[in-house]
């Protein structure tokens, strides 16, 4: 045994894991020993937990008691771990939704002016940091693991690297969670964490970006197929963003709060440069991998046009890049600016809706397929919701509708009609068919499969349907005079009549969750008392033989 | 030569600009499109169905 230890060969994953989860350690327990600040002394301690037990994790794996993927084709391992934490932040994330929607509704449930954490201010950013990163990382991860494997016909590059980022990104995802209920944030949308846990998510994404980039150099399979292209694109330009939109002084090393590198019109600009590109390249970009590799997988089809892919891709990223000034118009930014943003966010129709109608007719000529399989059915309608928000948003961006829509409930239906009914359903329909094919399980029930489907787009039609009445009637009556020219409405005036419009979004969401929930148990149905399947033949054989 | 002002900046941006997107998308959509290609983008396509899963 001792001959073998000493013939292995050095590795950096190694060195380089053990060290840095060391450097986190001692960090974290610095801060939480030294920091006059009481937050950052409990962000110290949860940090230092997170650490102590991914080093735990890390040395259990390695004395076999976990099954190490490096033994394996393909590092599956790493994947099921990702489907199972995505889940758990998809209910999280859900159930604070439905609570902040409830608070909209009845301000004082679920708040106890005693607790601080209970307060709106402070569940909002756990939502939608819960929903977007928490859940959509998760699957991100998940999916892009096993997608380029099977593409590349390689086995993930960098050793235990990706077991790294899934520790690591988690770690990132509770530190985040936690410091907002601690009342941690600097203020930013979608990029609410302090300074600390930006480094940390650096130094994490810059491994994903590694193991990514390695598998696909290492690949055996000549051609890098356009999914890859989508997750790649996804993962090197959060990295970008993530890192120039956090650019930021820390006030001391021991203490939470830190002021940007940048200010005024400026700060704004790069908030939502960052902010639009979380939706274009985190939310778009990353779940169109998923769409161009689960679509064909699961309807046995290639993907309609495989040279439309190629300029949806190149077209998607060169314009997305620039429609985030839209998030500012009728503010101090330059008018020329707020044109170009309104102007490439109109541009913009045309990839997406490329994309959209190269994901729907992969289907062509198997249109039943959508009769019988739900979880096809998901995957479709996502794309369905992908082409109808992205024909909502280039309208919204026009100065003119803008000048209705900014600030109201509108937007928020509009996001969620992408969050919910794209992004929650690709999602959702991937993870329908990664876990039979992870666990090599049949999925436990269809028929349960049809009342998440059924249930959850009554839910999502009920949020965007009111979400829109209750945009447009609030815009109409913010910006209603009366003969003397004073404004017709108070604000308050305006806040109760969108009492019902309110009540109506948060069963909505309660629809949506209770789907999830019905979706959890037929998954745990699925890996404890599901039918085991014999290895997949391949599939389709004409296609393949085709091929060959 | 002299420091460019904020305008010219802006100018520069503003012409130039579409001539380089417009260059990118014929880039892209010749590369696409090019007849040569065909055959690899007919085989790409089915990469994912030929993965036999391990």
């Amino acid at each position: 045994m001792q001959a073998d230890v000493q013939q292995a060969p050095w590795r950096f994953d190694h060195f380089f894991i053990p060290v840095v989860l060391f450097l986190g350690f001692a960090a974290a327990l610095t801060e939480a020993a030294r920091s006059p600040d009481a937050p950052m002394v409990a962000q110290g301690w949860i940090f230092a937990a997170c650490m102590a037990f991914t080093g735990i994790w890390y040395m259990w794996m390695y004395a076999g008691r976990t099954p190490a993927d490096e033994t394996r084709t393909y590092a599956d391992g790493v994947v099921k771990a990702g489907v199972i934490a995505a889940m758990f932040w998809g209910i999280a994330g859900m159930l604070v939704g439905v609570i902040i929607a409830l608070q909209l509704s009845f301000p004082s449930l679920f708040y106890l002016p005693s607790e601080a954490w209970t307060n709106f201010g402070r569940l909002r950013p756990l939502h939608t940091s819960a929903v977007i990163f928490a859940f959509g990382g998760n699957v991100l991860i998940a999916t892009s693991f096993y997608v380029v494997q099977r593409t590349c016909r390689a086995h993930l590059f960098g050793g235990s690297l990706s077991w790294f980022v899934f520790w690591g990104y988690n770690t990132f995802i509770v530190l985040a969670g936690t410091g907002y209920l601690l009342g941690i944030s600097e203020g930013r949308e979608y990029a609410e964490p302090e300074w600390y846990a930006d480094i940390w998510l650096t130094i994490v994404w810059v491994c994903y970006l590694v193991t990514f980039l390695g598998t696909l150099i290492k690949r055996k399979e000549p051609h890098i197929y356009v999914a890859n292209w989508f997750y790649l694109a996804f993962i090197a330009t959060i990295a970008v963003l993530h890192i120039v939109n956090n650019l930021s002084m820390p006030v001391s090393l021991l203490q939470t709060q830190s002021y940007s590198l940048f200010s005024g019109v400026q700060d704004a600009l790069t908030q939502w440069w960052y902010g639009h590109n979380a939706v274009g390249f985190f939310l778009t970009a990353g779940f169109l991998g998923i769409m161009y590799y689960f679509i064909p997988k699961r309807a046995e089809r290639p993907v309609y046009s495989y040279r439309l892919s190629i300029i949806h891709f190149w077209s998607l990223i060169f314009i997305y890049i620039w429609a985030g000034p839209h998030h500012l118009l009728y503010t101090a930014l330059p008018e020329w600016a707020q044109t170009l943003g309104m102007t490439f966010s109109i541009i913009l129709w045309m990839p997406s809706w490329g994309g959209m109608i190269n994901g729907l007719m992969t289907l062509s000529g198997a249109w039943d397929k959508l009769r019988t399989d739900p979880v096809l059915r998901m995957l479709v309608v996502s794309v369905a919701f992908y082409g109808m928000s992205t024909f909502e948003g280039p309208v919204m961006s026009v100065k003119a509708v803008n000048a209705l829509s900014h600030y109201t409930n509108w937007t928020v239906g509009h996001v969620h009609s992408g969050a919910l009914g794209w992004v929650g359903y690709v999602s959702f329909g991937a993870i329908y068919c990664l876990v039979p094919w992870l666990w090599k399980k049949r999925l436990y029930s269809n028929a349960l499969v049809e009342w998440h489907f059924w249930i959850s787009t009554l839910g999502i039609v009920l949020y965007i349907t009111s979400m829109w009445v209750a945009g447009i009637m609030q815009g109409l009556m913010w910006r209603a005079y009366n003969d003397f020219g004073f404004l017709e409405y108070a604000f308050v005036e305006v806040v109760e009549a969108m009492h019902p419009y309110y009540i109506i979004r948060a069963v909505g969401g309660l629809m949506y969750l209770g789907g999830a929930l019905i979706m959890v148990f037929n998954l745990w149905k699925t890996v404890r008392n599901g039918v085991p399947v014999a290895p997949a033949a391949s599939v389709t054989p004409a296609l393949t033989a085709e091929a060959a | 030569m002299e420091r460019w002002a904020y305008e010219d900046v802006l100018a520069f941006a503003q012409s130039w600009s579409v001539v380089y997107f417009s260059l990118m998308f014929l880039a892209a959509f010749a590369y696409a499109y090019w007849p040569k290609n065909r055959d690899r983008f007919h085989q790409a396509a089915l990469i994912p169905l030929r993965d036999e899963d391990a």
